[in-house]
């Protein structure tokens, strides 16, 4: 789509519903995310933010409802969506067998191309993980499989990172790492759309929070507005509203 | 409409029994038994019809991801495999006073039992699989490789059977001159089909009030 | 060729897993010397019957082997969570089929090599003029098998009880293969010349296409979530 300017949606959802067999996870959800913005998506476990995700990385499609990636469908245009995206998730994506260096191989092959030794050096030193190239990721700790798993997204390219809880068991030097490296992705013209049960320090990436409850959405807001207290109410009052 | 259908179906099952009772001829050797070839023999000719619906069912759902073309799939493979089980339950009633066992490896026995084998593992994936969709895609491949096996099935059970070794029973069924054993054979063809296209139909329908009364 | 491209780095990274962990390898080979073991003690007490049921043994024991294997084509995507990933990756997924297809038919393809040797040792077994014909059915028998195995496992990847569901569902679709190898064997070990199977090769063959193809189109559709 050329001509794309900021203001245009880079993530768009619209009456999204998604039924597991008899179970409603997603009941209606409206969403709209622009390039250069990093939205946190916040909710009670079992609220359907991983649903959510699945669908827009394509991983899962809707019962009902749109989902769009630069004006792309996620359903009917899901080869288009998966160039677009990047979605770093609970799985690694990282065969434990094969070096840090052999998995960037691996995966930039798969992808069709003739992997530029440089390139994937440059990748690794990007994620500070160039000494490990031949180590195999067997003996990674989670950050650095965190990390690899962004050098994998770096030599990708994508314009959106979905990303479910990417924080999590990383330790300090890792998270202060992940907050720059998302920094930079937003301010590059990329979106970001991130899923997270905490309350710390990570959301200081995102400028703007969205609530998912019960497969809803009941706040979308700039960061400052909402308060611990406050988002730990909207929880209660909306898990007990289930029946 | 399906109450019709159930309505022609039951005329053509008794027209059916009333062939093979009154108008087909007493087999001379075997008696009254031999009767029962006239739902053992079409029960697979439909069964086989039923296979064919499940092919195109799976294509057509993996082509469009219509829940009507996974549910006609589905239906048809519950009735058929139950019309093989009827198949298969006929020819150890017949067999049994007939040649004294329940059971024969020959050729067409042998490969019921194959193809019954697959199109329960059919109904298995759904089953075994947690996501309801996800059941109908696997099945849907089940489906289609099951159903494009049945000839393959076929050739190799049959000379299997019949080159190198010599058939251990005499093959049963009519020799091919009585017009009244192929008449009855034929309504009771048009009987069972017009059976099994009714239960499809039904548990079309039940599938269908499952799958909205959850939507 | 993107493709042909794709389809190698799959085989490539499948080679280079095993060659470490050397899980699936061991596990299969030792399984085929422990059948063979347990062929003898159950039917060797009488040469002339053991010689008569070997084709059948040949094969049980290729099949039984390829069954394990087979069932673990894509146990590295589960188990390092890449599934997803080959999902994700833009291009086509047949790719990954193709892929697997090639890494299980090297792996059938040294079993067989064992399975063989070892009954041609320990069974007696005389190949020698029947070698050429004996390979071209174990070609499209191999390849008939692995193409269906290679696409239930990527079903079965994800089922309840995997273990279970998988040979059930295999066994029974490969009832003409099975049958068109063991005859095809018989026969040739027998001496006869290839022109008598004919009929089971192109059996063989027909039904080598049509799981290919089947496994080519339908693939994709078993890796989505």
């Amino acid at each position: 789509m050329a001509g794309l300017t900021t203001s245009d949606a880079l993530i768009q959802v619209t009456g999204l519903r998604k039924a597991f067999g008899t179970t409603l996870v997603l009941d209606g959800v409206d969403l709209s995310i622009r390039a250069g913005e990093a939205v946190g998506l916040l909710g009670p476990n079992g609220a359907g933010k991983t649903t959510l995700l699945k669908i827009l990385a394509t991983v899962a499609r809707p019962t009902r409802g749109a989902a769009r990636i630069a004006g792309h469908d996620c359903a009917r245009e899901a080869e288009r969506v998966r160039g677009l995206v990047g979605l770093v998730a609970h799985g690694t994506h990282l065969y434990d067998d094969l070096t840090a260096l052999e998995n960037l191989k691996f995966w930039r092959r798969f992808a069709g191309e003739r992997p530029d030794p440089e390139a994937l050096q440059g990748a690794l030193a990007q994620v500070e993980l160039d000494d490990c190239a031949d180590v195999r990721v067997r003996t990674f700790s989670a950050g650095m499989k965190r990390r690899l798993s962004l050098a994998r997204m770096l030599l990708a390219r994508p314009r959106v990172l979905l990303l479910d809880e990417p924080f999590s068991s990383l330790d300090q030097g890792a998270r202060k790492w992940l907050e720059q490296y998302l920094h930079a992705f937003t301010a590059g013209g990329g979106a970001i759309l991130m899923a997270t049960h905490a309350f710390g320090r990570e959301l200081d990436v995102a400028e703007r929070l969205v609530i998912l409850a019960n497969g809803r959405i009941i706040a979308d807001t700039p960061r400052g507005t909402l308060g611990a207290e406050e988002i730990h109410r909207l929880y209660a009052l909306h898990t007990e509203d289930a029946s | 409409m399906t109450r019709w259908l159930g309505v022609v179906a039951m005329l053509g099952v008794l027209a059916g029994l009333v062939m093979a009772f009154l108008v087909a001829p007493r087999e001379m050797t075997q008696g009254n038994v031999q009767r029962i070839m006239y739902v053992h023999v079409p029960a697979v000719w439909v069964a086989y019809l039923a296979f064919l619906v499940v092919l195109l069912g799976s294509v057509a759902y993996l082509w469009s991801r219509a829940p009507a073309a996974d549910r006609t799939a589905h239906a048809a493979a519950e009735v058929g495999v139950v019309f093989l089980g009827v198949n298969i339950a006929t020819g150890a009633i017949w067999g049994k006073p007939t040649w004294g066992t329940w059971w024969t490896w020959d050729a067409r026995l042998t490969s019921v039992a194959v193809v019954f084998v697959i199109f329960i593992g059919y109904l298995l994936v759904r089953q075994m699989t947690d996501d309801p969709e996800r059941g109908a895609r696997f099945a849907a491949v089940v489906g289609i490789v099951g159903a494009l096996n049945i000839p393959l099935v076929h050739f190799s059970v049959y000379w299997w059977r019949t080159l190198h070794q010599p058939p251990t029973f005499a093959k049963p069924g009519p020799a091919a001159a009585s017009s009244a054993i192929g008449a009855a054979l034929l309504v009771n063809f048009v009987g069972l089909l017009l059976l099994c296209a009714y239960f499809i139909a039904k548990r079309y329908d039940l599938l269908r009030a499952q799958q909205e009364a959850t939507a | 060729m993107t493709f042909v491209r794709r389809a190698w780095a799959v085989v490539w990274k499948d080679v280079l897993a095993e060659r470490r962990s050397k899980e699936t390898v061991n596990a299969v080979l030792f399984f085929s010397v422990l059948l063979l073991f347990v062929f003898e003690f159950t039917l060797g007490a009488d040469r002339d019957r053991l010689a008569s049921v070997l084709p059948g043994l040949l094969w049980l024991g290729v099949l039984l082997a390829a069954l394990l294997g087979l069932g673990r084509s894509f146990v590295l995507e589960r188990e390092n969570e890449c599934w997803e990933a080959l999902l994700l990756t833009p291009g086509d997924k047949s790719a990954v089929y193709v892929g697997k297809l090639a890494g299980n038919l090297l792996l059938m393809a040294l079993v067989e090599a064992v399975v063989l040797t070892l009954f041609t040792l320990f069974m007696n077994v005389d190949v020698g003029r029947a070698l050429p014909g004996l390979l071209l059915v174990l070609a499209l028998g191999t390849l008939g098998i692995a193409a269906v195995g290679t696409l239930f496992g990527a079903m079965t990847a994800h089922v309840r009880a995997r273990e279970l569901l998988f040979p059930v569902l295999l066994l029974p679709v490969l009832v003409p293969v099975l049958l068109a190898i063991v005859k095809s064997t018989e026969a040739l070990l027998a001496g006869e010349p290839l022109g008598v199977v004919s009929h089971w090769l192109k059996l063989l063959v027909a039904a080598d296409v049509i799981y290919v193809v089947v496994g080519l189109l339908t693939f994709d559709v078993l890796l989505e979530g």
